[in-house]
């Protein structure tokens, strides 16, 4: 396509387009579970709550199913997949809207560890996660929302051999029951765009941690204040930009196979709903008005999902070009997914409406997911540029 | 045959190509050859010159053929589309008189389904068939026949039964092209080009043993040849591109297509060019636009997409999985990614839109796409019947409710 991207480097792996049969079993195993444990009874009771998880189930998608450790490597206690796996149980996840601090823990926390820390950090800090005994996230934004690192505010000042933090964060996801911080933080005293990732428990002195109240209930958001809260420096004191740049782009890609995973849920409720609901003597999946807007919507949620499948596959083979197909990932699910909950509201008719009825749970999901690291149009531009136009 | 490796067959084509491959020889000398060794058509059953490889597989024939810069069997047109129905419903003989000279090239084919009376609504045809001894005698009007005017054959669907239901009073038939009773008028469209036409029958006339199927059956025949287009068979050869390209059988090749393509000369046109897009970008300067830059971003994800949900549909029919639905999504995303392309194509191009031919960008490339895209939604059944088949065979929606029952002879038409 653009000249950046056919120079890429020959990629380690080639790029599937069809699962194996053990990721597909893997899969199978997980919607199992999640049918089971996160019904949307369930997502009810949890978003009505300040935790906005049972511990139970953690502990459950911990123990047996190992879940939290899942694409973290063996040597630091996880399961050892990539970033094709994690995208499958981000599908499965979005699709029953699963509410538990897994893309805060196993996705962004575990990633910026990975990629800053020493290797006695990563073996410090990652078996816990991997296990499920410690919830982490990752603190970037502050309250003016922007998703670039080079907008970053909060400052980080040496005190020994550790540092004092300063600033305001926000949008911080299950920032109010996360145990662990990972905070990115200026490093003036290393230069003037010198960035640093910090690692804090959530319960050190100097650290004020708020409940947003978030439209999606079932994505929990806080705001975290720092008064020289004391932290440690991941990595040997190297610039953190790229390696805040590549936990972004991590997650962008699972967040875009979660919400692929939403928007079937909708997409299969709606068609269903198409097919018993009778005006006119008829079901309305009969009108053409409705056939079509299914069909539409059937091939936006399908086109949306080979972007999702293909850079969890870039990502994994380490492809040149996965920065940049995160980005296109994001910004097609992104879309998609609103779309199809407001289409799906729109066949419901009234009900869709009612707060009794499910599908503003998705809508809502797919809303905040629209914005979270970063709106399509923002993911449209980084997708320009990492291409080379 | 199923348990051959990959690297068995990359040997073996290779070896055959080098015993073979010859780019002095003619170019029908040459496809007989591949006709016969199976190597044309790897994924065709091995009594009809195939060799009943997998596609992952032929995949590897391709590339190797690519490597030595060999030419490949005749792919232009509807040849494979009929091919392909014939090879499901014909009787072997049909099979031996048609299939060879389709991969050699030597046979050119079109493909008679719309009728001024019928177009999305095919199996409402009423160009008629009777049998009159050893021949079915055809008369009425087919239209927007493509290449007719070069066809040997064409592939008809008429009527044989008018007191049957529509679809159960349809016959299918090959008809000879070049008869006394076949006339083939072109067609100027909307961008100056006239690769399709209108035909008249006048008591035209087909052999019996150019029945394909069985009488009245036609439906069922005419519905494997229009799945095989919907998956995108309509379209050009791609010629071979590597290796140093010397040699009677490359000049054989251009001359066949400058002549057998020029129909199809528009076709990467009304695609939408999307591999033009970013060059035009730079080109124009409208790449600093951050409005043109959003929309070529959206473009580019569209046209990625649908890449990726062709490849996908193929990966798991490749792996035998039940077909998904995105093997049925392909024709209606190529139509939203030629229309995104006008559209942004235009929104780059800016005043300069309104020109057309020589002067005009690109030599009149630009123009060509605008006046061309509006093809792809209506050739090879309409957007509006692509999502009807989505919905109601991917989504399993319930049907309309219909008006043409009973007697074909009592319902409503033009
Ligand atoms: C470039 C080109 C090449 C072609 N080549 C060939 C060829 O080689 N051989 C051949 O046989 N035909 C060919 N066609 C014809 C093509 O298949 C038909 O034009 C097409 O199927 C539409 O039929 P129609 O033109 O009769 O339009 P109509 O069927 O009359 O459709 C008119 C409008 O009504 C809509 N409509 C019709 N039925 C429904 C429905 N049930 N639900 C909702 N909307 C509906 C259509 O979508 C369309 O918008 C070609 C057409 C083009 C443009």
């Amino acid at each position: 396509m653009s000249e950046s991207a056919s120079a890429s480097v020959e990629p380690r792996r080639r790029i599937q387009f069809a699962f194996t049969d053990e990721q597909e079993e893997f899969r199978a195993t997980l919607r199992r579970f999640l049918t089971d444990r996160s019904p949307t009874t369930e997502v009810r009771r949890l978003m009505a709550t300040a935790e906005g998880y049972d511990p139970q189930v953690w502990q459950q998608m911990s123990e047996g199913l190992a879940l939290p450790g899942l694409a973290i490597p063996e040597e630091y206690g996880g399961g050892g997949f990539g970033m094709v796996e994690l995208g499958i149980a981000m599908e499965e996840m979005g699709r029953t809207l699963l509410c538990a601090p897994y893309l805060s823990t196993a996705v962004l926390a575990a990633n910026a560890i990975l990629n800053a820390g020493t290797e006695a950090q990563k073996k410090a800090l990652l078996p816990d996660i991997a296990a499920g005994a410690r919830r982490a996230t990752f603190a970037i934004t502050e309250p003016d929302g922007n998703w670039d690192p080079a907008g970053i505010q909060t400052r980080a000042a040496a005190d020994g051999s550790a540092y004092r933090l300063e600033g305001v964060k926000s949008y911080v996801l299950d920032g109010h029951t996360a145990d662990l911080l990972v905070v990115a933080a200026r490093l003036p005293d290393s230069g003037p765009d010198h960035l640093g990732l910090f690692t804090l428990a959530a319960n050190s002195s100097g650290v004020e941690r708020s409940l947003l109240e978030s439209m999606d209930p079932t994505r929990k958001i806080a705001r975290i204040e720092l008064h020289g809260a004391r932290a440690e420096l991941l990595g040997d004191g190297a610039d953190a930009t790229a390696a805040i740049r590549c936990t972004l782009d991590q997650a962008a890609v699972a967040l875009a196979n979660e919400m692929m995973g939403g928007a079937q849920a909708l997409l299969d409720s709606a068609v269903n709903y198409a097919k018993m609901r009778v005006q006119f003597g008829r079901p309305i999946g009969s009108f053409q008005a409705i056939k079509h807007k299914l069909a539409d919507m059937l091939l936006e949620v399908e086109l949306a999902k080979s972007a999702a499948y293909y850079a969890a596959q870039a990502a994994a083979a380490q492809d040149a070009e996965w920065p940049a197909l995160a980005s296109l990932a994001k910004a097609s699910a992104s879309e998609s997914y609103l779309h199809t909950a407001i289409e799906t509201i729109q066949i419901h008719g009234g009900i869709g409406f009612t707060w009794d009825n499910d599908t503003h749970l998705w809508f809502k999901r797919a809303k905040s997911s629209e914005v979270f690291l970063g709106q399509p149009s923002y993911h449209r531009e980084l997708l320009m540029q990492r291409w080379g136009v | 045959m199923s348990q051959v490796s990959e690297a068995e067959v990359r040997a073996e084509v290779r070896e055959w190509l080098n015993a073979n491959w010859n780019p002095d020889l003619s170019l029908v000398e040459w496809r007989s050859k591949l006709a016969d060794s199976g190597w044309g058509m790897p994924q065709w059953p091995r009594e009809w010159y195939g060799r009943g490889l997998p596609m992952k597989l032929v995949r590897v024939v391709e590339e190797e053929f690519a490597n030595v810069g060999a030419v490949g069997i005749a792919r232009s047109g509807v040849r494979l589309l009929a091919a392909a129905t014939l090879l499901e419903h014909g009787t072997d003989q049909q099979k031996k008189k048609f299939l060879r000279r389709i991969l050699t090239g030597e046979d050119t084919w079109c493909q008679f389904f719309s009728e001024p009376g019928s177009g999305s609504d095919l199996a409402g045809a009423t160009t008629r068939a009777e049998l009159h001894g050893d021949f079915w005698i055809v008369n009425g009007q087919k239209v927007w026949t493509t290449s007719a005017h070069h066809a040997d054959y064409g592939l008809l669907l008429a009527r044989t039964d008018w007191d049957a239901p529509k679809h159960e009073g349809l016959s299918f038939f090959v008809i000879e092209v070049k008869q006394p009773g076949v006339d083939v008028q072109q067609l100027r469209q909307m961008n100056g080009h006239a690769s399709f036409n209108q035909v008249f029958f006048t008591d035209a006339k087909v052999p019996v043993e150019n029945l394909v199927g069985k009488v009245n059956e036609g439906w069922k025949v005419a519905v494997t040849t229009l799945a095989h287009e919907r998956r995108g068979a309509d379209g050009l050869a791609t010629p071979s591109r590597r290796g140093p390209r010397v040699g009677r059988i490359y000049e054989e090749e251009r001359l066949e297509n400058e002549r057998a393509n020029e129909p199809y000369k528009w076709y990467p046109q009304r695609a939408g060019r999307v591999d033009l897009i970013l060059e035009r970008a730079q080109e124009t300067g409208a790449i600093r636009d951050p409005i043109v830059r959003q929309e070529i971003a959206r473009l580019m994800i569209l046209a990625k997409s649908a890449e990726w949900t062709a490849r996908r549909a193929r990966a798991s029919q490749q792996q035998g999985r039940p077909q998904g639905p995105e093997g049925s999504l392909g024709k209606l995303a190529a139509s939203h990614v030629a229309r995104a392309c006008a559209r942004v194509h235009t929104m780059i191009t800016g005043t300069a839109a309104m020109l057309t031919g020589r002067e005009s960008p690109r030599n009149g490339i630009i123009a060509e796409i605008l006046v061309s895209v509006p093809a792809v939604s209506i050739a090879g059944g309409t957007d509006e019947i692509q999502r009807n088949i989505i919905a109601e065979r991917v989504l399993e929606l319930p049907k309309e409710p219909r008006f043409d029952t009973g007697p074909f002879r009592n319902v409503r038409r033009n």
